[in-house]
């Protein structure tokens, strides 16, 4: 044991770690927003409740018909995934040529559906669910305990985030996608149906948020609430990142989860709030945001 | 050429001015009429709320800028004005002016903020500030956490009133609100108002013209966040009670409802969407969750096929403004 500020070594890398807990969702979840917005152009307010879905589809699985975590990894994606088609496809496809805004207001509504449909079915409390047999126990590293369950959630979705990059920035799917972004209309006159991939993004970012509720769900409690408490964190994190950039999303979401764990050390009080103040002076200084590109 | 279209817009601005002085004329028989036929404290929460709902128009409507924050203003100058009656023991039109200035000073400090990006970022920073602000509620003291402020005296008014009478109650609301309503009038038909306009519709544009649009902007910001800040003090001492639901980011979505049913940047909708929601939510307070799942149906409906909300619509039937 030592200390660090007068901080026990054991309470500041316990802190440290859940830091980069809650960063992983932060950058996942940033990450799925900004694939969506680069394409569709609009905010996905649907994201937290479609993390929320990815967390119940987990769990409903697991006790309605017995498929556990592993598989629920690749399952539960494809589930959320298929329902963000069918969204994009009933409604976000009319609203194309609207104000921005108006993408906005409609995907709020339907985190209001979706939200309310499960606290009518579920209540608010929440619903547990256990970490898998393989991950249980940890390992001490003689500074701190590590639990088997959070190195794994760690190390996952950084392969997950550095996995979309590469697939974005380095493959010839990516390059058609950015492409589609700059100009679709150019890119639809090569023969590439860019509605098509539009509806697809969607879907993969909805995924991207499902998969990350299945993370989320032997961590928190699965509860219907849990993804509207998290995606206006995640709102003030694209801010600070700004969405230019999908390496800026995942950077800016490790980085201040690990900032929110340093707080809760050092000034536990401001620690849910500390994020929204970074926000605060990331626009005062640099208003188009760490990694964003000024319109 | 120039007289026919002096002519005509006069010609213009007569109807307007005609259709806008039968709806008013209808709005105020109705307040009238009233608290006989209805419960007088369900009047006055749809007219906290259309009050609340106007202010947020005079942004979205005439400026274009969404604020998916005004729960912030709306709940907090509910806070103070609550705190100023009952610990201060001040006067109710103290207590008021205490919250509407809350209302002022917080817009002005999250304008500052928040109009240093556009569009949706404006949107996702205004949430961020009242979700911000919400955390804070949760904790200080002041506020009384899960509690809210409650038993809230109603006081006096100018020291002779007795807002604990119903009926004075009432009329106190129905004159503080009309006259707010009038006021976002005439800030829409000034000059000043004609610039945001512009603003809305082409921003570029108006910084062309040389307007340093950022400023008015902040203005209309915290003239919206101050008109907020009255209507949330009215309901504090309607209800006699501050609590956390008036500063969640739910509260902030409602206020969006309201104005998008009712019709965006109409005079009359905000007011016409303010009612029906206080009344479909009274109506159906007793199914539980299921307003959740309503209220989003209602924004999806709105969104993909009534954009122009009720007032909208009919204004566009009968080639008026309303």
């Amino acid at each position: 044991m030592f200390e660090v500020f007068g901080v026990p070594s054991q309470a500041l890398f316990g802190q440290l770690l859940l830091g980069l807990i809650n960063g992983s969702f932060y950058a996942l979840l940033s990450l799925g927003l900004a694939v969506i917005f680069g394409m569709l152009n609009i905010i996905n307010f649907t994201h937290g409740a479609q993390y929320m879905m990815g967390a119940f589809a987990a769990f409903l699985l697991l006790r309605h018909v017995g498929i556990g975590y592993w598989p629920a990894l690749i399952v539960v994606p494809v589930i959320v995934g298929a329902t963000g088609v069918v969204i994009e496809r009933l409604f976000l496809k009319r609203i194309q040529k609207l104000d921005h805004l108006y993408g906005l207001i409609l995907t709020f509504g339907l985190a209001l559906i979706i939200e309310g449909l499960f606290r009518n079915y579920y209540g608010s409390s929440g619903q547990p669910y256990g970490v898998p047999e393989s991950l249980q126990g940890g390992r001490n590293l003689g500074f701190m305990f590590l639990p088997n369950y959070r190195a794994w959630v760690i190390a996952f979705s950084l392969v997950v985030c550095l996995g979309t990059w590469f697939a974005i920035e380095r493959t010839r799917l990516g390059s058609y996608l950015r492409a589609a972004t700059e100009n679709p209309t150019l890119v639809r006159a090569f023969g590439i149906n860019v509605p098509r991939m539009v509806t697809l993004t969607y879907g993969f970012g909805v995924g991207l948020a499902g998969l990350a509720g299945v993370m989320a769900a032997p961590i928190y409690n699965v509860s219907p609430q849990m993804g509207s408490d998290i995606i206006i964190v995640v709102f003030a994190v694209v801010v600070i990142g700004g969405m230019g950039s999908i390496m800026g999303a995942i950077i800016t979401g490790f980085t201040l989860g690990i900032v929110e764990g340093l707080t809760k050390v050092f000034f536990p009080e401001a620690s849910n709030t500390v994020i929204f103040m970074v926000m605060i002076v990331v626009l005062l200084i640099r208003p188009a945001g760490l990694f964003g590109r000024t319109a | 050429m120039t007289t026919l279209v002096n002519t005509m817009t006069a010609k213009v601005r007569r109807e307007t001015e005609r259709s806008l002085a039968i709806a008013a004329a209808a709005l105020v028989i109705f307040l009238v009429v009233g608290p006989f036929i209805l419960y007088p404290v369900f009047i006055m929460k749809a007219l906290c709320f259309a009050l609340f709902a106007c202010a947020f128009n005079l942004l979205l409507g005439y400026v274009g800028l969404l604020s998916f924050g005004h729960a912030l203003y709306f709940g907090w100058a509910g806070y103070l004005a609550a705190h100023a009656a009952k610990v201060w023991g001040l006067q109710p039109e103290l207590a008021l002016l205490v919250g509407t200035a809350t209302g002022m000073v917080l817009g002005l400090i999250a304008g500052i903020v928040a109009i240093r990006r556009q569009g949706i970022y404006f949107a996702m920073i205004t949430l961020a500030l009242a979700q911000m602000m919400y955390l804070v509620a949760l904790r200080a003291p002041m506020t009384g956490g899960e509690d809210g402020i409650q038993a809230v005296p109603r006081g006096r008014l100018f020291g002779t009133f007795d807002l604990s009478n119903e009926m004075t109650m009432y009329a106190f609301v129905v004159v503080v609100v009309l006259a707010a309503f009038f006021l976002i009038y005439r800030i829409i038909n000034s000059p000043f108002g004609e610039v945001l306009k512009a603003i809305r519709e082409n921003e570029q544009r108006a910084i062309s013209l040389g307007y340093k649009t950022d400023n008015y902007k902040l203005v209309a910001f915290m003239l919206s966040a101050t008109l907020t800040g009255l209507a949330g003090s009215v309901k504090a001492l309607v209800f006699q009670l501050a609590s956390l639901t008036d500063v969640h980011w739910t509260m902030s979505g409602e206020v969006v409802l309201m104005t998008l049913v009712g019709g965006l940047g109409t005079i009359f909708g905000p007011i016409v969407g303010a009612f029906l929601i206080v009344a479909m939510e009274n109506y159906l307070a007793p199914f539980g969750q299921w307003v959740l799942v309503i209220q989003g149906a209602v924004f999806v409906i709105c969104v993909l096929a009534f954009r122009r909300g009720i007032v909208g619509e009919l204004a566009a039937r009968l080639r008026v403004r309303l």
